[in-house]
């Protein structure tokens, strides 16, 4: 069967792929595109190690086919940093220690992102629920919720 | 306590490894690929026990794309023989079986074939051609139905170690091992009160969040590379040489970035198939596992079935305690039923023990290590049943621990005197935390545990290079899993006495570092520690000879100081103290590269106390347990990067948390894992928890350069027993089966319900 040819827009940047009708999204990114930022940790949208933005909405890119990309603006864990100068949640999660093997980071740091986004000012409670999607396995969520939080304030101070 | 002040040590610096981890530009296991790369899988048995009559495999072979089928008859088969593997010893014969079933699939998810295609598409499509004829057997999974009489056997060859007149009876009974102290006897008749119980768990998963990946490239020449996932490059390396009949110095094993562990990284898997696939198809090739198929063909934890009874006067001093105690090894001998023994009374000072514990197999997969293997399957009833003599008692269940703890002197009932540890430290801290002060809410139980792990030594070594700029990479071969780089750049610069940013910690392949043996039983911090100490201080050596060559004076006469060689004293000459940089940029021209190597079998680990606290509320409609607040107290030792401690503490907890609440392997009549997604497979998820308040106690480990006895295992040990017995509080229900989840702890409040019912 002929590969469909997917024209998209990724972290920003005009991309154009072919995938298998069967293929998803993560597997484009991870193995066509070289973007292994985005983590499979189970491939059934239930860890979240996978999580992009889809035209401004957290989606879970194992649950996405390649071909639903066409015409859309994805980003991903690779698109955070502008530049050199890393994203607030991304220098604080380093500086809080709230990772240890890293894994989850990538896909946790997109939802972070997404709830500051349109929640600028999460209790804990909502943070926590937010991030219910992102399993991790290493940090019991604590430093997690903590640097979140506090990137929540400086952002807003800033 | 003296209190030694560090510059670096005890600090929080970023770690090296973040920029690289926040940006995703870390590579982990499936992140690695090779120019041609294949993609390897594996074809698993859907059955629970079954003679493998024969296998097939002309059918894949012949589908176009596929390179490569292997099964169990391309590798050599081995004879018994143990080795190390994470903090048990493993038999090859097993283990070469466990990779890739030979006369028998043992359980569900059982390896027994395997392909290498072009694509993904195609090798799942080779698999569903490769025919094997089963004969299928009746399976057992529970640990008390394996042991029953009748019962259907694993393994012809298997006779129980350590038991007279065994030689001649079939058996799923691996081992039996004992431990006593004192006198039994005596201590009953001592006792005013006795508490006798019998607890059980289910098995768990460690649940790291990236599966076992490994990529293998092959020369003709019989040269290996294998990139791989892994808590131990150079296990990964012994086994597969091993499993292959190659040589080690053919294999060379770079470690990825790991995605978590927790002791299920300490063996392999896939690794060995990828290098058999590569060797055949001349080509690299790459197997990742599924989520499905790290749950049904990875190892978890040891289950247990255990029997407790405790004797005590009515001042509450424990005089008598057995425990008889079944666990569960999965298809293969190697449950850690050995630590599990020896960790379950160590936490208290007790005159007369007697321990018994049963090896036992079943039809589930090899059990794996998972933080401090055994300990918190013994202590699940060890700690349960403290707090039920605490009940009967009429005592406070921390005064109760605190009356009966292991101090300096303390004989352990497995050998060892103890000396320099911190278990009453722990405990005193744990009642004097704000926690454990602060009244509980009405509804809300409180439960209160400890535990205890060895932490081991074992082989590691480490190498110092000095660039000619003065900085420093700091070279070892433990696999970093939460952070230990940082640690050990962190001990390096309080040695060197230069700045944390000017040393860069990397973890090298197993060609470029001697020997380390794995990461796990809490080992990196303290004995890479100590060989990165020992390399350091092996380049300051060197450094200072530098000096006293340029200054044309003895080695002796000058010492090493906040990161300068300076003269020793006033009598030696008036020079000005030279950098580690000023003394760098000319090493050419006073001897050379200046570099420090160790290598070492670390002595002296120190062994780690933790007691945690936690209050629940129990919803009596559904049996739904929320923890309220946690506070973990530890003593570490010397916490070298505090934001790991608190990480690895917390991390701890929440698996704990899981195993207590929730986590198990659900099995269908036909022995078939049901639970194989992290939908059904629930792990604890943020808004499920609390903040989890850490405390750390500081008794240093005086055979250590800088205090410290490891972290990583203690705080899974407690959290099971804490909450059970925080859920006693709260409902007067004591729990005695793990995992206290909704179904069963509403059927037990129903069940309460009718008893009082009847009652009145
Ligand atoms: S890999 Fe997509 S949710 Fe787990
Ligand atoms: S840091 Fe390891 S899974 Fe989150």
């Amino acid at each position: 069967m002929a590969k469909n040819h997917v024209t998209t827009t990724i972290n920003g940047e005009p991309v154009e792929f072919l995938c298998e009708t069967h293929e998803t999204m993560l597997d484009v990114l991870r193995n066509d595109l070289g973007l292994t930022g985005s983590k499979e940790g189970c491939g059934s949208g239930d860890c979240g190690a996978c999580s992009v933005m889809v035209d401004g909405r957290l989606a879970c890119a194992c649950l996405m086919l390649g071909a639903e990309a066409e015409g859309r603006s994805i980003e991903t864990i690779e698109g955070m940093a502008a530049g050199e100068e890393l994203h607030p949640l991304q220098k604080n999660f380093v500086k809080e220690a709230a990772l240890q093997c890293g894994i989850c980071t990538p896909g946790v740091l997109v939802a972070a992102k997404a709830l500051l986004e349109r929640n600028p000012d999460p209790t804990e409670t909502e943070v926590r629920y937010w991030l219910a999607g992102n399993l991790c396995r290493c940090t019991g969520y604590d430093k997690i919720i903590r640097a979140v939080m506090d990137t929540a304030a400086e952002m807003r101070a800033n | 306590m003296a209190e030694k002040t560090y510059k670096w040590v005890g600090t929080r610096q970023p770690r090296p490894d973040g920029a690289d981890k926040v940006t995703g530009r870390a590579r982990f296991g499936a992140d690695f690929d090779m120019p041609g790369q294949l993609v390897g899988k594996v074809l698993r048995s859907p059955h629970a026990h079954a003679n493998i009559r024969s296998i097939d495999t002309s059918k894949a072979e012949a589908l176009p794309g596929v390179k490569a089928v292997m099964t169990s008859a391309d590798m050599p088969d081995m004879p018994d023989e143990m080795a190390p593997a994470g903090e048990v010893m493993v038999n090859l014969r097993d283990v070469t079986r466990n990779v890739m079933a030979r006369e028998k699939a043992l359980y569900d998810g059982h390896a027994v074939a395997a392909v290498a295609a072009t694509t993904e598409a195609i090798a799942r499509q080779a698999l569903a051609l490769i025919e094997v004829d089963y004969e299928v057997l009746p399976h057992v999974i529970d640990v008390d139905q394996a042991v029953a009489e009748g019962a259907p056997i694993l393994h012809e060859n298997l006779r129980t170690k350590n038991v007279d007149g065994a030689e001649d009876t079939l058996t799923n009974v691996a081992a039996r091992i004992q431990f006593t102290k004192g006198d039994m006897d005596s201590g009953w008749s001592q006792a005013d009160v006795v508490i006798e119980h019998a607890f059980t768990t289910k098995p768990v998963h460690q649940g790291y969040i990236e599966p076992h990946a490994a990529v293998a490239s092959t020369t003709e020449d019989g040269q290996v590379q294998l990139w791989c996932s892994t808590q131990g490059q150079f296990n990964v390396r012994g086994y597969c040489a091993k499993l292959l009949g190659m040589e080690t110095s053919q294999i060379r094993v770079t470690p990825s970035e790991i995605g978590g562990g927790f002791g299920g990284k300490t063996v392999v898997y896939g690794e060995p198939l990828a290098i058999k696939l590569s060797q055949k198809a001349g080509k690299p090739v790459k197997i990742v596992m599924t989520r499905e198929e790290v749950f049904r063909g990875s190892g978890p934890t040891a289950a247990g079935a255990m029997d407790v009874k405790l004797g005590a006067t009515k001042d509450g001093r424990i005089v008598a305690a057995d425990l008889n105690i079944r666990m569960q090894a999965g298809a293969f001998p190697g449950a850690p039923v050995g630590p599990a023994c020896m960790c379950s009374f160590a936490c208290y000072d007790i005159d007369n023990i007697n321990v018994v514990g049963f090896d036992v197999v079943s039809n589930r997969p090899k059990v794996a290590a998972y933080r401090a293997p055994g300990s918190p399957v013994a202590a699940w009833g060890v700690e349960s049943a403290i707090n039920m003599l605490a009940e009967k008692l009429g005592m406070d269940q921390l005064e109760l621990r605190i009356k009966n703890a292991a101090r300096e002197g303390t004989k352990t009932h497995y050998g060892p005197t103890f000396k320099d540890i911190g278990m009453a430290a722990t405990l005193d801290a744990a009642k004097n935390s704000p926690h454990y002060q602060t009244p509980l809410k009405p509804g809300q139980g409180r439960g209160v545990a400890v535990g205890f792990w060895f932490n081991i030594g074992m082989d590691s070594s480490a190498a110092c290079h000095v660039g000619e700029d003065g900085t420093v990479t700091l070279i070892s071969g433990s696999p970093d899993i939460g952070g230990s780089r940082a640690s050990l750049a962190l001990m390096a610069a309080e040695e060197l006495g230069v700045d944390y940013q000017k040393i860069r910690p990397i973890v090298a392949d197993t060609a470029s570092i001697g020997f380390n043996f794995l990461t796990g039983g809490s080992r990196v911090t303290f004995a890479t520690g100590m060989a990165v100490v020992q390399a350091v201080r092996e380049a300051i050596d060197e450094l200072r000879a530098r000096a006293a060559k340029l200054w044309e004076v003895d080695v002796e006469a000058v010492i090493w100081e906040d990161g300068c060689a300076k003269p020793a004293g006033s009598n030696v000459g008036d020079f000005e103290p030279l950098s580690l940089a000023e003394i760098a940029v000319n090493a050419g021209k006073t001897g050379g590269p200046i570099n420090g190597h160790a290598q070492l079998n670390a002595q002296g680990a120190g062994p780690g106390f933790g007691a945690q606290i936690y209050d629940v509320s129990v919803d009596q409609d559904t049996g739904h347990v929320t923890v309220d607040r946690c506070t973990v107290v530890q003593d570490v030792g010397t916490a070298i990067h505090p934001d790991y401690v608190e990480g690895q503490l917390q991390g701890g907890v929440v698996q704990g948390i899981g195993w207590a609440l929730n986590e198990e392997y659900i099995y269908n009549d036909k022995g078939q894992l049901e639970n194989t997604g992290f939908l059904d497979y629930r792990m604890p998820v943020a808004s499920d928890l609390p903040m989890i308040e850490p405390i750390i106690v500081e008794v240093p480990n005086p055979n250590h350069p800088y205090g410290v006895r490891g972290v990583g295992e203690v705080p899974i040990v407690p959290p099971m027993a804490a909450i059970g017995n925080a859920i006693a509080g709260a409902t007067g229900i004591r729990m005695t089966d793990l995992p206290m989840s909704p179904p069963k702890l509403s059927a037990a409040i129903d069940a309460a319900r009718v008893s009082e019912a009847a009652d009145d």
